[in-house]
């Protein structure tokens, strides 16, 4: 009977609990980049996803590129040695595309929605270009050791019918996602740039008073967002796999992230992004066999006991975006400024 | 020779002129309170002063120096600090962020500053630690006033300081602001509250339609039977 409810824990564990946390720190970094975009240039950056897609493509190239000189990083990933080339060419992109755009409407004093009709501009044309140089094929590119705990050797240790297993690029994420927000909200609470553009974001005439620049704290806020870019993209096709079409659509779970939390709110990006991450697994789970574990057997499930097939698992996010929208636009922790 | 004059300005919104030939000056250890009716152009006059509004005809001088070519931002380190009548603290950053940031331009260590300013506001001290949103309105002000004071501006300007907070809150804030002024800055407001703004005031300008009317000091505005009649309500 103990052994159930441990097989039973084990399943939530490695169905849920792991990818969830993997998933989440992705939607988590992803829904930083947007949240920052909000609250320091004030519009929604459709092109998010994209340039996930484009600073992911560079780290393929340049994983490509190591392998072929024979650089590898043994148990973990090429990948891991070629993110600066992602980072660096999302930084690029990001700072190409407000000099050629952004900056007009900027310098415009334009409304919101003009930025957001832009931004949607600029997600075709990263879209194109990702395309463009990489195809639009499926790609797997990570390498090195895959597991860090087997299925099977953990059934054999513990001694359980149901095996954990933890991929290698699972725990990556997670380690490199919680590096990365720690280093951030350090920055945002610690230095003088990082208060200074959560000045500017909360008050933008007195921080034009206080002598803040605004050209430094939108180019700063650029070299953030492109390296969150690039990292949320790269650890996602690892996790995954690379296919330009998927960045696009986790568009909407990172929006949802981003909302949830409370638009503008860094804290509420990496909330949200858990959130959501949970809430799509949980609700495509199928619960069949978990059942079967705690429930006496005279009540065994007949049928897979999933609430949504995972070809609905976008549907999840939307429902909450939309709940959220109408009974707390501000989201869970007040947004709207950093 | 005034630290601040500023002469003859004629400003406005599009073809609408609101300001006609007014001329505002104030020197270091002294406040002047410009007063008058609704509409008068007091907000106008501040924000022409400080750059935010383009002068069409005039001059304004900062210790001898003409700067009405200057942007706000270069008028903030000739010396000017503005404190806008409303907005005037970023409200999701702590108190001492707020100070932190009014001193953003300065290369030199603030903290000689920023304990000076405690000293004054012995209530920011209490609250250094908490979201300047989470304050009260007069506790607001007094932050929005010690952010101005970071850059150790020689002149200090504020666009009603005292609006929207209960009368007591208001007399302290006056004291406080005798208080910088006996520190040798100059300081120039606009006031709703006129009566109690004249009685701290060591000059005061009664603007009507962009123009000034009276121009005294405050104590002899308050003697002044027609200023008393128009402005001040009997």
């Amino acid at each position: 009977m103990s052994n159930d409810i441990l097989n039973a824990l084990v399943i939530v564990s490695n169905y849920i609990l792991v990818p969830g946390l993997a998933y989440g720190s992705q939607l988590a970094l992803g829904a930083l980049g947007i949240t920052l975009v909000y609250a320091v240039l004030r519009f929604s950056n459709f092109a998010h996803g994209d340039s996930m897609a484009f600073g992911t493509t560079f780290t393929i190239l340049g994983t490509t590129w190591l392998q072929s000189k024979g650089i590898s990083l043994g148990p973990l990933p090429t990948a891991l040695l070629a993110m600066p080339f992602g980072i660096i060419a999302a930084i690029l992109l990001c700072l190409i595309m407000d000099k050629l755009v952004y900056q007009h409407y900027r310098q415009q004093k334009s409304t919101p929605v003009m930025f957001v009709i832009a931004s949607v501009g600029v997600m075709f044309i990263t879209n194109g270009l990702v395309r463009f140089i990489i195809g639009p094929g499926d790609r797997v590119f990570s390498d090195g050791q895959r597991f860090i705990i087997k299925a099977r050797e953990f059934k054999r240790m513990y001694g359980l019918s149901e095996g954990l297993s933890i991929k290698m690029t699972q725990g990556l994420t997670l380690v490199i996602a919680i590096v990365a927000m720690a280093l951030l909200f350090w920055f945002l609470q610690r230095t003088k740039t990082g208060k200074s553009m959560r000045a500017y974001s909360d008050n933008e005439d007195l921080a034009l008073l206080s002598g803040i620049n605004p050209q430094r704290v939108v180019f700063i806020t650029w070299l953030i967002v492109g390296a969150l870019i690039a990292i949320a993209g790269v650890l996602y096709g690892l996790d995954k796999s690379f296919k330009p079409f998927t960045y696009f659509q986790l568009l909407l779970p990172m929006f949802a992230a981003a909302i949830v939390g409370g638009i503008g709110n860094p804290v509420g990006a990496v909330l949200g992004g858990f959130i959501i991450a949970f809430s799509e697994i949980a609700v495509t789970y199928a619960y069949r066999k978990f059942l079967i574990y705690l429930l006496p057997e005279q009540y065994e499930p007949n049928g897979l006991m999933q609430l949504l097939s995972t070809d609905y698992k976008f549907a999840v996010s939307f429902m909450i975006l939309v709940a959220v929208l109408i009974w707390r636009p501000t989201g869970l922790l007040r947004g709207k400024s950093i | 020779m005034s630290l601040l004059k500023a002469d003859a300005m004629i400003a406005g919104y599009g073809k609408t002129r609101i300001l006609n030939e007014c001329s505002i000056a104030v020197d270091r250890g002294e406040i002047a309170v410009i007063v008058g009716p609704n509409g008068a152009g007091k907000s106008t006059a501040m924000k022409a002063i400080f750059g935010m509004l383009p002068l069409e005809a005039g001059s304004i001088t900062l210790d001898g120096k003409n700067i009405e070519k200057l942007s706000p931002q270069d008028r903030v380190a000739q010396g000017m600090a503005f404190v806008p009548q409303t907005s005037n603290v970023f409200v999701s950053l702590s108190v001492e962020e707020n100070l932190e940031m009014g001193g953003f331009l300065r290369e030199d260590d603030i903290n000689k500053t920023r304990d000076q300013i405690y000293s004054l506001f012995p209530i920011l001290f209490e609250k250094r630690k908490q979201a300047a949103g989470e304050l009260s309105g007069g506790q607001r002000q007094q932050v929005a006033v010690g952010r101005a004071l970071m850059t150790e501006p020689t002149l200090l300007m504020l666009d009603e300081p005292t609006a929207g907070v209960s009368p007591l809150v208001m007399d302290e804030l006056f004291d406080r602001i005798i208080e910088v002024r006996n520190t040798g800055i100059a300081v120039l407001m606009v006031e709703q509250n006129a009566k109690q703004a004249l009685e701290i005031a060591d000059t005061g300008y009664v603007l009507v339609s962009g123009e000034n009317r009276f121009t005294d000091t405050g104590e002899a505005l308050l003697a002044d039977a027609e200023v008393r009649q128009t402005f001040l309500g009997g």
